[in-house]
């Protein structure tokens, strides 16, 4: 910046503080794609990304779709002695409540199903309105809940525990993977690209009143 | 104060939303309220509130649900009447035994190696921010990055009990009960993540800035 005066510190919105080491630095326009790090503790701080909020619109409605899919279908087959039996996501969290382990079974669904569909609704709702140019309702609430979502939201490891899974049954029965499980890794897919192509920065800056 | 120092925002009497990442200035406040951020409403904070307490609190919980975690049945194979308790070892040499050697391994490393090294590193960074250790602080904050960002992938038996759960339904011949020391290992999962959100990685570097001299 080639800024002569630099802004007093009472201009809070003009610095950053490090959310792991709580050093302060002054922000400084990035170019696209640029990344700034904390120089003493390494984490990163913050980021500029291309139409930040038309990709992360377009591949988090690609993962509503892939979700959907992932979650109408069966996951797997299961085919021993003449039986089969086919089993999805939401069979098995029913399955582990009708054996009585209704803790395991909600911690199952919160997991694989609520809080990723709750993630992916969370954000069409805050980008789709803000794509349209108009500040959505409730905006900093609904979008503060995105990184309380994050680590519950265990797509891909759900999708290592079906391979698990998988690897257990072979030797004894015949195992065939479902339309479900490709969208499952397709879905996991997308929802990468989705975190990757968020800027979370850029959408609270909406949220300033005037500048 | 040491004017050598970098300066930090809870120096500069600054408080980062934990929501937004804004940040505001801090002014004494009447004991019992709190201070709200102005741009998205979130409770301000200049640490994480009670982090040591609460960090200690559920890590020392999950110690004591480690246990039944590991020694009850995650699961029985009931084939024929008889059944047959799996914990979340035999499962690991279940799958040696059928020469699934890579599954083996991810479910060992994920399983065993994970939550063990997760709750070492919670009870040594709880323990150096305690006696304000200065030692490689840059260091200590890559731990607990790790710490934090790896503990999810623990969950992998509990989703592989669901799946087995439904799949499995051969009546008489073959049905799979889940056990016991699935729900211990999901909560031992869920306490620790919760542990490690709760710890300030701030509280590593308050040590090198004198904050109790003042």
């Amino acid at each position: 910046m080639s800024d002569p005066n630099p802004s007093p510190l009472s201009a809070a919105d003009a610095l950053i503080a490090c959310h792991d080491c709580d050093l302060l630095y002054r922000k400084r326009p990035l170019r696209e794609g640029e990344k700034a790090r904390c120089a003493r503790c390494g984490a990163l701080l913050y980021t500029r990304k291309p139409n930040s909020i038309e990709r992360t619109l377009t591949l988090a409605l690609a993962a509503l779709i892939l979700f959907a899919l992932a979650n109408v279908y069966p996951l797997l087959d299961f085919q021993f002695q003449g039986r089969a039996q086919q089993s999805s996501v939401l069979s098995g969290v029913r399955e582990l409540y009708a054996q009585g382990m209704w803790t395991l079974a909600a911690v199952v669904f919160v997991a694989s199903i609520l809080a990723p569909l709750l993630k992916i609704l969370t954000l069409l709702y805050v980008l789709l309105p803000l794509h349209f140019g108009c500040r959505p309702w409730w905006m900093a609430q609904v979008f503060r809940w995105i990184e309380t979502l994050h680590p519950w939201a265990m797509t891909e490891v759900y999708l290592l525990g079906v391979l698990v899974a998988f690897g257990k049954l072979s030797n004894i029965a015949t195992i065939v993977p479902g339309v479900a499980l490709y969208s499952f890794a397709a879905l996991i897919v997308a929802m990468a690209a989705t975190d990757a192509a968020l800027e979370p920065e850029a959408i609270w800056e909406r949220l300033e009143p005037c500048r | 104060m040491n004017p050598g120092l970098p300066v930090t925002a809870v120096r500069a009497a600054l408080a980062r939303c934990h929501a937004c990442h804004r940040l505001s200035r801090m002014k004494p406040l009447p004991p019992g309220s709190h201070a709200h951020c102005p741009r998205c409403g979130a409770v301000l904070h200049l640490r994480k509130p009670d982090s040591l307490a609460r960090a200690w609190a559920l890590t020392l919980a999950a110690y004591i649900l480690y246990v039944p975690a590991n020694t009850l049945p995650i699961m029985t194979v009931v084939s024929m009447g008889h059944g047959e308790p799996d914990t979340i070892l035999s499962g690991v040499r279940a799958l040696i035994a059928g020469g699934l050697w890579p599954l083996a391994l991810l479910v060992f490393f994920a399983s065993v190696v994970v939550p063990v090294l997760k709750l070492f590193a919670l009870t040594y960074l709880l323990v150096s921010v305690w006696r304000k250790s200065r030692w490689r602080p840059r260091e200590r904050t890559v731990l607990y990055r790790v710490t934090e960002a790896v503990g999810r992938w623990s969950m992998i038996d509990v989703f592989m009990i669901s799946i087995l759960v439904a799949l499995v339904k051969l009546g008489s011949i073959a049905t799979i009960e889940p056990g016991a020391g699935a729900l211990a290992f999901a909560a031992v999962v869920i306490v620790t993540m919760f542990a490690a959100m709760s710890f300030d990685p701030r509280l590593i570097w308050d040590a090198l800035e004198n904050l109790d001299e003042r």
